[in-house]
C-alpha cells in the first residue's frame, strides 16, 4: 500500500468525522435553542457544513471525474440554497407575527422596503 | 476502493457516520411533531433534508458506488423547492398566485 493511498484513507476519514460533528451540532442546536429564528441559524450553517464535507470526503475518494465532480457540484448547490432557503422561512416567519425570544426586535423599516 | 488499510478502517468510520447521522434525522423528526409553530416545523423538515442528502453521500462512500451521489443531489434539489414552496404556502396560503 503506497503512501498516497495512505494519505487519502486518512483525509477521508477525517472529513467524514468533521461532517459528522458539524451535523451533531447543527441537530442539537435544533432541538435545544429557543427560538424559529435561532433555531433556523444554527441549522442553515452547521448542517450545511457538514454535508459539505461528506460531500468533500466523496470528491477525495472519486476524484475529479464522474461522481467526484458530481459532489463538488453537490457542495455549490448547498451553499447557494441552504441560505435561500433559511432566508424564506424566517421572512415567512416574521410576516405570521412571531416574536423574538428575548427583548431583541426587528430593526425600523426605512420606508423603501 | 482500497478497503485493506493497515492503519484505519474506513468502513467503521462511514458505518459509524450513518449510524450518527440516522440517529440525528430520527431527533429531528421531534421538532417536527412537537414544534410550537408552522416554521419550526418547516425548519425541522430542512434539516431532515439536509441529513439525508448526508445519508446518502455517506452511503456512496460506504458502497464505493457514484451512483448515491446522483441520489443526494436529487434529494438536495428535492429539498431546496418543498422549502420554498411550503414557506410561500404558509406566508401567501396560495404557492402559485
Amino acid at each position: 500500500m503506497s503512501t498516497i493511498q495512505l494519505v487519502q484513507e486518512v483525509v477521508i476519514a477525517l472529513l467524514v468525522v468533521v461532517g459528522s460533528f458539524f451535523l451533531v451540532v447543527g441537530t442539537l442546536g435544533l432541538l435545544r435553542l429557543p427560538d424559529v429564528y435561532n433555531r433556523m441559524h444554527a441549522t442553515s450553517k452547521a448542517t450545511t457544513l457538514g454535508a459539505a464535507s461528506l460531500f468533500l470526503a466523496l470528491f477525495v475518494s472519486h476524484g475529479p471525474r464522474g461522481a467526484g465532480l458530481t459532489s463538488l457540484v453537490g457542495i455549490v448547490f448547498l451553499f447557494i440554497t441552504a441560505p435561500t432557503g433559511a432566508h424564506m422561512i424566517s421572512r415567512s416567519a416574521q410576516k405570521m407575527g412571531i416574536e423574538f425570544f428575548g427583548d431583541a426586535e426587528w430593526p425600523e423599516e426605512d420606508g423603501d422596503a | 476502493m482500497a478497503t485493506e488499510s493497515g492503519l484505519i478502517d474506513l468502513h467503521l468510520v462511514y458505518l459509524a457516520g450513518l449510524i450518527i447521522a440516522s440517529g440525528l434525522t430520527l431527533l429531528a423528526g421531534y421538532r417536527v411533531i412537537k414544534g410550537p409553530t408552522v416554521p419550526d416545523r418547516v425548519v425541522a423538515l430542512d434539516t431532515i433534508g439536509t441529513n439525508v442528502v448526508a445519508i446518502a453521500a455517506l452511503f456512496a462512500l460506504y458502497r464505493g458506488e457514484g451512483l448515491f451521489v446522483t441520489v443526494s443531489l436529487v434529494l438536495a434539489i428535492i429539498g431546496f423547492i418543498s422549502t420554498i414552496a411550503v414557506s410561500q404556502y404558509v406566508i401567501e396560503g396560495d404557492i402559485i398566485k
